[in-house]
């Protein structure tokens, strides 16, 4: 590869995210503006691979919520929907996207459409009363997906198993239902052919990120799992089952393979590797960042990007000779996975410690969010107990900047990386 | 004698303290923080000097601490107050192993390892609840010197169950109690004893290990030191220069910089450079 095209490739997923990314909103903007069909989806479960085998554009409210704080309105979304009767204690994801449907659509990227269908999972309790909301604004069809998670911690079960065999058949029946649902509200007949065009695209997109994710073992950190893996996780899902989606995520696993045979690494000089877990902070995202980049630490992984990919990340690629059966499969190894990173993600972190390099691990619990941070004390513990390891508990928000104090999280952060500073002078004198 | 000094900017008081190579105290000086935070930096370490006789040009290195620490313009470099606490703590009291700082607006409590390495700590969040500032609330609307409010607390046969530490309800709550007729003294043990509560509860996050160090300014309450005793069911550590904890740790920092030979004496720390 010539240095001209090395250069062109270093960067390249963070570009093209941030196009398809425009594409994708440009896209609900014309949807919006001519009166077309639309399904809302959640992240944790998203079940694009149906919707796109219909061409439903998908909207994700989670996503447009989040771009409100990236973008700095949040504020203005959330008390408009304070304003209208919301508590000041409800999940800020929600109370954005109400004030976004009480605008009519209207959101920093361009206008959204209101929802032919919605489709969620029980991965997030929230979601159920969400789409609830929608279904009484627009009188639209909700199908709930019940997946059935982990039943302890550390037992999961896996094919061949009864039990797995069983909650696999549950979710297949339900899914088949959906697909009737979706002939209903397009109009369509189900296109088997298409679905399984669909799947390719989504198997190509879970092996891919899959793969990216494991690439960050590299040293120094190919990309911050926080920033850079934002995007990722972007095109991850508002383009999943799509040859957009799979040929973005295929140039990304060239670009990270490239990257880590040459040993470039993310813009800083990488001092201490972290892993984050929970939501970012996303009403003072880059900043966020900062806080921590400024003191040379860099992101390598994040339940985030496990979580809120729904499970993607796990790689799973479905056998395209009994289509429906295997998304079954898929879905609830994925969705199972997903709740699994915010419930169980304790052995898991433990295990990363090592895989990854991780100097340190951030726990960034959020008032909006109990489901994602409820555990979090105790995952924590955990770790403390298993793992030689310094952590970090610091609380905010992922949208309401009036519980996002900076100076006091810098404070924090501040402490910690002394901590880590010192403890690895200890380490240095003892040797 | 080569010097370090430690200046800790907190939000109601500015701490500074010098140190010489024999790690014992030589200079501090104590002052309310005020509007101007960058003065108020300048003054304490000023004062500090002169109360230890000790030429600005004598101090090769200074380290601010505390929430203005980035405005002790004239010091070398910055450490937090939570680094700075557990490793004054250390200093006075060489078995410590947990911490609780209890200043105007926050309260910390920090965990140290045997070597003095800070190995967790947990602060109050995004509210003064349950801190100097509460103490300060209920002195007002006692008409109550401040300074007063642990020896009166210590007189109490009778405390009563304060229900609140937020701040900004303490007012209200302290009157209702006077207005149902009970003593002061009761009310101000309650007080104490509901922050003793609160900052217990920060403790056991990062575990309570003996022996236990109290510092900042709320230290000096003899009130809040029996009332946390109390509650811990342990003796607390409490020293003179507790209030100076933070500065004495950023003292100890400088000094670590000093004998590293890592300040270049000719761009030695100073006001008036």
């Amino acid at each position: 590869m010539n240095s001209e095209a090395a250069v062109d490739l270093v960067g390249r997923g963070n570009r093209e995210g941030a196009a398809l990314f425009r594409d994708w909103f440009d896209e609900l903007n014309t949807t919006a503006t001519s009166g077309g069909q639309a399904a809302y989806v959640f992240v944790m479960g998203s079940i694009n691979e149906i919707l796109k085998s219909f061409d439903l554009p998908v909207v994700f409210p989670e996503i447009n919520s989040l771009q409100t704080a990236v973008r700095r309105v949040a504020h203005e979304y959330l008390e408009e929907a304070e304003d209208y009767g919301y508590s000041p204690d409800i999940c800020g994801y929600v109370k954005a996207d109400v004030a976004t449907q009480l605008r009519g659509g209207e959101h920093p990227m361009g206008q959204i459409p209101p929802p032919t269908l919605s489709v969620l999972t029980n991965a997030c309790n929230t979601y159920i009363k969400w789409a609830e909301i929608w279904e009484r604004m627009y009188d639209c069809p909700t199908f709930t997906l019940d997946v059935p998670g982990t039943r302890q911690s550390g037992r999961q079960t896996w094919r061949g198993d009864s039990d797995f065999e069983a909650d696999r058949k549950y979710v297949e029946v339900q899914l088949r239902e959906l697909i009737t649902v979706c002939e209903a509200v397009t109009g369509r007949k189900f296109d088997i052919d298409k679905f399984r065009e669909v799947l390719t695209h989504a198997n190509t997109m879970s092996r891919s990120w899959n793969r990216i994710l494991e690439l960050n073992q590299s040293k120094p950190a190919l990309f911050s799992a926080l920033t850079d893996g934002t995007i990722f996780l972007g095109v991850a899902n508002g383009f999943r089952g799509t040859e957009a989606g799979a040929r973005y995520f295929e140039r990304l696993v060239e670009e990270m393979e490239y990257k880590a045979a040459n040993g470039i690494g993310t813009t800083i000089e990488e001092e201490y590797r972290l892993l984050f877990v929970g939501v970012p902070c996303y009403p003072i995202f880059r900043r966020f960042n900062e806080l921590f980049t400024d003191w040379g630490g860099t992101f390598v992984n994040s339940t985030y990007l496990w979580f809120a990919s729904g499970g993607t990340n796990r790689g799973f690629e479905y056998d395209l000779k009994d289509p429906i059966a295997s998304l079954a499969e898929g879905v609830l190894v994925s969705v199972r996975d997903a709740m699994d990173a915010m419930f169980h993600q304790d052995v898991v972190l433990a295990d990363m410690v090592d895989d990854f390099g991780a100097d340190g691990v951030i726990y960034h619990p959020i008032k909006s969010c109990r489901t994602v941070s409820t555990g979090l004390a105790d995952g924590r513990r955990y770790l403390t107990k298993e793992r030689d390891i310094p952590t970090l508990f610091i609380e905010s928000d992922m949208m309401d900047r009036r519980v996002v104090s900076e100076a006091q999280m810098k404070n924090r952060i501040d402490a910690f990386f002394e901590g880590l500073a010192s403890r690895r002078q200890m380490a240095g004198t003892k040797g | 004698m080569a010097y370090a000094a430690g200046v800790d900017v907190g939000s109601t008081q500015t701490k500074a303290v010098i140190i010489g190579e024999d790690r014992r105290i030589a200079g501090r000086s104590l002052l309310d923080t005020g509007a101007n935070v960058i003065k108020a930096a300048e003054s304490a370490y000023m004062a500090a000097l002169e109360q230890g006789g000790i030429e600005e040009r004598e101090v090769e290195y200074v380290v601010g601490t505390g929430y203005g620490r980035y405005r002790v313009t004239f010091g070398n470099t910055q450490v937090t107050e939570i680094s700075c606490h557990g490793r004054g703590a250390v200093h006075l009291f060489p078995n410590t192993r947990t911490v609780v700082d209890m200043g105007g607006q926050d309260t910390k409590a920090i965990s140290v390892s045997p070597q003095g390495e800070i190995t967790d700590f947990c602060m109050n969040d995004k509210c003064a609840a349950g801190t100097g500032r509460f103490l300060g609330a209920a002195a007002a609307a006692l008409d109550i010197p401040l300074d007063d409010l642990g020896s009166i607390s210590l007189k109490s046969d009778r405390p009563i169950k304060i229900s609140t530490t937020c701040t900004v309800f303490a007012e209200s709550e302290v009157l209702a109690w006077i207005g149902k007729g009970k003593k002061i003294e009761d009310i101000l043990s309650g007080v104490h004893k509901s922050i003793a509560s609160r900052s217990a509860a920060l403790m056991r996050r990062v575990g309570i290990d003996d022996e236990v160090t109290f510092t900042g300014g709320v230290s000096r309450n003899e009130g809040m030191v029996k009332a946390l005793e109390d509650r811990l069911g342990t003796r607390l550590n409490i020293s003179d220069d507790c209030h100076y904890m933070g500065a004495l740790g950023a003292a100890l920092f400088a000094l670590d910089h000093v004998v590293a030979g890592r300040a270049p004496a000719a761009e030695g720390a100073g006001v008036s450079a």
